[in-house]
């Protein structure tokens, strides 16, 4: 299985983030590789759910479009298992707790091994909840991705110690959503995290631009887009594969400006 | 197991940006629930700003009528404000205070957790915002003016199915964006540990007066104790000094809406899966999916897909029992109480009045039922006229 390091092996990675079945599957079905082709080293695919608390309004609706035209898990993994082959690069899912709990977490992570997802990440399930599909990921070989915020603070190090594939760090408080700046002192972070353990770091929420991109780049390994690109997916529907696929260029130059030396 | 388990249920199922937040109040509950100067003033607050104890008063008339079980009735409507909610809203506020927050932001279904609230961020000083689903502000209106009469803001909230739950996910959403400053007074014993348990200590005044009351007034326990169930908060609050009294019945009533064997319903016992929302693992209207399905109730407090975990647990082990109730009972009870015994109960409470009517007969003339009327039913009459075809205005 593609491991998701490798996303992080050559230098700083882009991971753009989309919604399954938004508009339908078809087009996630050649949003995904076009995404890679354009420079993604790692994609999040999001299932979606009917109530997803962590969302801004962006996503929330991506959601809601996606459940209206009929989407489901069994569809989703179908659509993966049908794309996986053409890709070289690690496929985690993103979804809510609720999604993975119903459908049954060994069903659903043993199906989910077997067409060639690399990890899960559930936004609902924090440190003291890990336990609830951490056994069931380890059994199938699929990294639950943790998560650290800017309120984690003193957690950070008990989170990190026990992270597996990279870490996600939230830069910034509330919802996703776009943001014109970010405050956060990512770079802090990230130390005290490689302090305890060697592990990719990522930064996501609120990253829209190459320049922001270029910048959390530079205190982390990785730059996670989701509002973003699902904004263009909205206004684009099905003709969205060729802005968002520019747009991902634009995004993974961004990435790779921070590998260059800053003097 | 992680923290704040009912059995199997309960958890705590939030963001990693929320946990500081939440283990910050866990702790301060731990040393507020067991310092005196705190529980004196809270006792203070609840006596002569609330009225408290509430009234448990024989009702005769409906007693007589039904022809079987003593009735009583557990006039929480009778509380200021108009319902239990203030129980809880109160002591959250105050303890909010305690932390040093300044801000308080709730959800509200009926809106009457909003006010319970909104009056309590008045009494002590801090800022308030209400979430409140777009659909419960048309149909609870009047509500809406007395939260903005109290000085809180109120946010229609649009996501979703416009309801309780959505109103639940936006404060969620809201308190994840401003932590600092800012205290989830949450109106249900639901969401993530210490939630659930801390506002069940909020509301357990209730069944420990019921105690006292029934045995200055009868000697003896009651055989049964009826409550409605949303959340519910009202229905722990009446059960729990009784868990340990095997031989009180506790009932609790799920809004069936249109009937279990339609979409319309809001019983979660009746027709939910296991599931993991909203903070915590515990009972659900879902799919097979686990899509949470748009939930439908005439009651709007009632309106939300899922139970708090330690109803959860009570089902699971037997120690309560949960029937639903329909809208259609539920409109009968808040008209047969009104006509009966002069008193107007929230559309809410009258599913337990409704499962009251069909118990009593059941039961011999020396048994005794209590009913938690957890509030009052004037925010109800424009919509109960509505059901009947008459439009008056709210």
């Amino acid at each position: 299985m593609i491991k998701i390091a490798d996303a992080f092996a050559k230098g700083k990675a882009f991971i753009p983030f989309i919604t399954c079945g938004d508009p339908d599957l078809e087009t996630t079905e050649k949003l995904i590789p076009a995404m890679a082709a354009a420079g993604a080293d790692l994609i999040e695919l999001g299932i979606p759910f009917s109530d997803p608390t962590a969302e801004g309004p962006v996503i929330q609706d991506a959601n809601l479009r996606a459940l209206s035209g009929g989407v489901t898990t069994d569809k989703i993994f179908d659509m993966v298992r049908r794309v996986r082959p053409q890709l070289s690069i690690p496929l985690v899912f993103m979804t809510y707790a609720n999604v993975i709990y119903s459908y049954g977490a060994d069903r659903f992570l043993k199906t989910a091994a077997e067409i060639g997802i690399s990890g899960i990440i559930v936004p609902d399930v924090p440190f003291e909840e890990k336990q609830e599909f951490e056994p069931i990921c380890q059994k199938y070989g699929i990294a639950q991705i943790s998560m650290i915020a800017p309120t984690s603070h003193d957690r950070i190090r008990a989170i990190a110690e026990q992270a597996n594939g990279f870490l996600y760090c939230v830069s910034s408080l509330g919802v996703t959503g776009t943001r014109t700046s970010i405050t956060t002192d990512i770079g802090g972070m990230v130390k005290l995290v490689k302090e305890v353990q060697d592990i990719p770091c990522a930064v996501g929420f609120g990253i829209s631009t190459p320049e922001q991109a270029e910048s959390m780049c530079r205190q982390a390994d990785g730059a996670i887009v989701g509002s973003a690109i699902v904004k263009l997916i909205a206004k684009y529907g099905r003709d969205c594969v060729k802005p968002v696929t520019e747009y991902v260029a634009s995004m993974k130059e961004g990435c790779r400006k921070a590998e260059t030396v800053c003097l | 197991m992680s923290k704040g388990r009912f059995g199997i249920h309960g958890g705590q199922y939030i963001p990693e940006t929320l946990m500081n937040a939440v283990n910050e109040l866990e702790e301060a509950y731990r040393f507020y629930k067991n310092d005196p100067a705190f529980n004196a003033e809270l006792e203070e607050l609840l006596k002569n700003y609330v009225g408290r104890p509430s009234l448990l008063y024989y009702a005769e008339k409906m007693t007589k009528d039904l022809g079987g079980a003593k009735i009583y009735l557990k006039r929480e409507d009778l509380n200021h404000t108009g319902s239990h909610k203030i129980n809880n809203a109160l002591a959250q506020c105050l303890l909010a205070k305690k932390m040093g927050k300044t801000r308080v932001i709730a959800e509200t279904g009926a809106g009457q957790h909003g006010v319970a609230t909104a009056t309590a961020a008045a009494l002590l000083g801090l800022e308030c915002e209400v979430y409140m689903g777009r659909l419960d502000c048309e149909r609870q209106a009047l509500n809406v003016y007395r939260m903005r009469l109290l000085g809180t803001k109120v946010h229609p909230v649009d996501s979703g199915t416009a309801t309780l739950k959505d109103a639940v996910s936006e404060t969620f959403r809201e308190w994840v964006s401003r932590i600092d400053d800012t205290h989830y007074v949450l109106g249900s014993v639901m969401g993530p540990h210490p939630f659930p348990a801390m506002i069940r200590d909020f509301q357990a005044v209730i069944s420990k007066e019921i105690k006292q009351q029934m045995l200055e007034l009868e000697g003896r326990l009651p055989d049964a104790v009826i409550a409605c169930v949303g959340g519910g908060s009202n229905a722990i609050g009446a059960f729990y000094n009784f868990i340990e009294d095997k031989e009180v019945q506790l009932i609790g009533c799920e809004a069936a809406g249109r009937g279990v064997d339609t979409k319309e319903t809001a019983a979660t016992l009746s027709t939910g899966r296991l599931g993991i929302f909203h903070g915590m693992k515990s009972y659900f209207c879902q799919d097979e999916y686990g899509q949470i399905a748009p939930v439908y109730s005439i009651s709007a407090g009632l309106d939300y897909p899922g139970v708090g975990p330690e109803h959860a647990m009570l089902f699971d082990s037997g120690r309560a029992q949960y029937v639903p109730v329909t809208d259609d009972e539920a409109v009968e009870a808040f008209e047969y109480l009104s006509r009966v015994e002069g008193i107007i109960p929230a559309i809410e409470s009258a599913h337990a009045v409704a499962h009251a009517r069909k118990l009593a007969p059941t039961m011999s003339k020396d048994k005794i039922i209590v009913i938690n009327v957890s509030g009052r039913g004037d925010k109800d009459v424009a919509a109960i006229a509505r059901y009947r075809g008459e439009d008056i205005h709210d």
